[in-house]
């Protein structure tokens, strides 16, 4: 499929983890300054310029796993931790929204504005830091040089190898489910209705031409849906009106974060196949994520600057009792990097790793005061 | 009027390509065979009139190097003078079997030579012309096939060069005669149609360019070409002079598939915005020139179409695949 595709698909999946992490910042009233910290680790680590080089380099997308990891690895960039369950809700939310806006953009160049929404929101984010302002604009640059100059077809085979990605993702999510743009089954609504892609004209229209090229018949038919053409098209450009709401910010008011687990997932069969393969993960996975390992500062929890632990849920009981009942077929495997087959690259890996800790088995507490307690007794 | 007759289940998914579903009607054993590419995989079955399903087995696209599997691009039977052969096409290759999948007959391995880092390499489009099949290319090639009575000595006879990008669809019909000589057609992500006469040597005859937007499928009948195009127009132009005798704005998303029930003149265009029409072609008494009259339209509710067929001669049925759904929709008129 398309080789091209791999920078959007991280950059909008970490633009929507960075709308939910700020929700929930704000919602469990971490302090402004530990949570703008927060946010701003995390922007700085994905917009590191050695990981973007990796990024934008034209390659096949990454398996599942190998993206889950890289953003596990950023969720943890700053002070920061997240459990297990709490990282697999944070997931399939990031994922289910992003699968609903690639399948509704009315046209495929559109991902390409949805991946602006993206970024301009995220220099929302960025507060007193000029440089990561400026890391996140060269970005921006990149991608407009890269997809600016991409045909209707390129693009179409982007968004082809996208929805691919996120064949048979199901997962129901409450605010979705509200705002009625997705069905109790786990289906996005597609509405027939609405605002034209730019280009396409409103259906019903038959004319035909003789032979010089003059219209000697124009009929109407009934299409079935009730369009209107698109007002403008939106902006390509650094600063501008991008007019499709698609990748702008859902959870800037207080809305409801519960996912639905029962019969979200379907056609198992045909998800065994991936995890039946042999994993070895791919010489350029470990690139990347040595890149993204390789742009994080190291981190220790202390001094003025405690770490702390987000929550998805509403209470630790939640979390848990979440972590107890996900369907098997929706474990997300996480790359264990010690255990990979390729030799030089893992212990290059290794040697990075080892150099800073990361906390790699999530803590598992009745409360957020005993989490504390413990990360304090490993200073 | 069409009314929803009972699905048949898909072991998985269908993927989100065009023209993501292959028909060969067997009326005289009363069945119908269905094709749909899951993804690395794709999946033909068996059904009797009722969309009961009989059998169905499952193709994996070939020669997986890499960490992920290649991806299949279209699944399509060809129907040939003398056996019917079915065709997958891949990321890697081209895979031919005869027509119950059971026996591989050839493999061609793609070359990806002249392929620059930023291009994806693939085979997509396939089209049955007499006793060739044509097969698109990344590249905008078409390879041609010569394909014996029986037996597995197909011998790639020709490539054709008319477009420069990647080959989305490719339409055939028996030659109409003297006047009409035009019998092939293909089209391309650039949304250019060439117009070819088939033979030992393919000629190209007419060129139609396009306008900026894709054209994922294509038909011919009775030397008129119909697209679809991805702004979810459908144009019909004279083969072999090109001209445009019809522009119908037809859907308000891309088109996704084309087909045709050549017998009666019926033309099915299904799109992303989850309808599928029905169109009658005929031509007008007065100047010979081609019309269309929208028959009917149906409303797949919140699915993406990526496949439509007609399921019988007279297109009074037809089968619908949709992105992300495990089963086969199908229509007849009541």
């Amino acid at each position: 499929m398309s080789v091209r595709t791999l920078p959007l698909l991280f950059l909008n999946l970490g633009g929507e983890m960075l709308y939910i992490l700020d929700q929930r910042l704000r919602a469990q009233n971490i302090p402004g300054d530990k949570a703008r910290k927060v946010l701003n680790d995390i922007i700085s680590t994905m917009f590191n310029r050695k990981f973007m080089e990796e990024l934008f380099k034209p390659q096949e997308l990454y398996s599942k796993k190998a993206l889950r990891t890289v953003y596990d690895r950023l969720a943890h960039a700053s002070i920061m931790r997240l459990n297990q369950a709490s990282m697999d809700k944070l997931y399939d939310l990031m994922t289910m929204a992003f699968k609903y806006q690639v399948l509704l953009c009315p046209r495929p160049k559109d991902v390409l504005l949805v991946t602006f929404n993206h970024l301009d929101a995220i220099k929302g984010f960025i507060q007193d830091s000029p440089t990561i302002l400026h890391q996140v604009d060269e970005t921006f640059q990149q991608l407009t040089e890269i997809y600016g100059g991409l045909s209707a077809g390129e693009f179409q085979l982007i968004r082809q190898t996208l929805l691919i990605f996120f064949q048979d993702l199901h997962i129901r999510v409450s605010i979705f489910l509200k705002d009625k743009v997705q069905n109790s089954n786990g289906r996005f609504v597609l509405p027939v209705s609405g605002p034209l892609p730019w280009g396409t004209k409103v259906p019903g229209l038959v004319r035909t031409f003789n032979n010089k090229g003059e219209e000697v018949r124009k009929v109407e038919f009934k299409h079935g849906g009730s369009y209107v053409a698109a007002p403008k098209e939106g902006s390509f450009e650094l600063y501008g009106d991008r007019v499709l709401k698609l990748g702008t910010n859902m959870y800037s008011v207080n809305r409801p974060m519960e996912t639905h687990m029962s019969g979200a997932s379907e056609n198992l069969a045909a998800q065994t196949q991936e995890s039946i393969a042999p994993n070895p993960l791919a010489k350029e996975e470990l690139n990347l994520l040595a890149r993204l390992i390789g742009g994080m500062e190291i981190k220790k929890p202390s001094g003025p600057e405690p770490g702390f632990r987000l929550n998805l849920f509403t209470t630790d009981e939640e979390e848990e009792q979440a972590a107890l009942t996900r369907p098997e077929e929706l474990f997300y495997e996480v790359i264990n990097i010690q255990a990979t087959q390729d030799q030089q690259t893992n212990e290059e890996l290794a040697r990075i790793m080892g150099e800073f800790e990361i906390l790699d088995q999530p803590r598992r507490s009745a409360s957020k005061g005993d989490d504390l307690l413990a990360m304090m007794d490993e200073l | 009027m069409f009314r929803r007759e009972r699905s048949i289940p898909l072991r998985g998914s269908a993927a989100a390509l065009c023209n993501n579903l292959s028909v060969l009607q067997l009326p005289v054993r009363n069945l119908t065979h269905f094709g749909v590419v899951h993804g690395p995989s794709a999946q033909l079955l068996s059904a009797a009139p009722e969309g009961v399903p009989l059998a169905q087995r499952q193709l994996q696209a070939k020669e997986g190097a890499g960490v992920s599997p290649p991806l299949i691009t279209q699944v399509h039977w060809c129907v040939l003078p003398f056996r019917v052969l079915l065709v997958l096409t891949s990321h890697r290759g081209i895979q031919m079997y005869e027509s119950d999948g059971s026996v591989m007959v050839y493999w061609h391995a793609l070359d990806a030579g002249d392929a620059s880092l930023v291009q994806a390499v693939f085979a997509r489009g396939i089209a049955a012309s007499g006793h060739f099949i044509c097969v698109g290319m990344w590249s905008g090639r078409v390879l041609v096939f010569d394909i014996p009575a029986k037996g597995p000595n197909i011998v790639l006879s020709e490539e054709l060069a008319g477009h420069q990008t990647p080959i989305t669809d490719i339409a055939t019909e028996p030659a109409q005669g003297q006047d009409c000589v035009a019998d092939m057609v293909t089209a391309d992500d650039s949304g250019l149609l060439c117009v070819w006469q088939s033979g030992p040597e393919f000629k190209l005859l007419t060129r139609i360019p396009g306008f900026g937007v894709p054209c994922p499928s294509v038909q011919l009948w009775q030397g008129t070409v119909a697209a679809g195009y991805g702004n979810g127009q459908v144009r019909l132009y004279e083969a072999s002079t090109g001209t445009l005798h019809v522009q119908i704005d037809a859907h308000a998303r891309a088109i996704c598939a084309l087909d045709l029930a050549p017998e009666v003149g019926k033309l099915l265009s299904a799109a992303e915005d989850t309808f599928v029409h029905i169109w009658q072609l005929s031509r007008s008494p007065e100047g010979g020139y081609i019309e269309v009259e929208h028959c009917h339209g149906e409303c797949v509710p919140d699915t993406q179409v990526c496949g439509a067929r007609f399921c019988d001669p007279s297109g009074s049925s037809f089968a619908v695949t949709g992105y992300d759904l495990a089963e086969i929709l199908r229509f007849s008129s009541m």
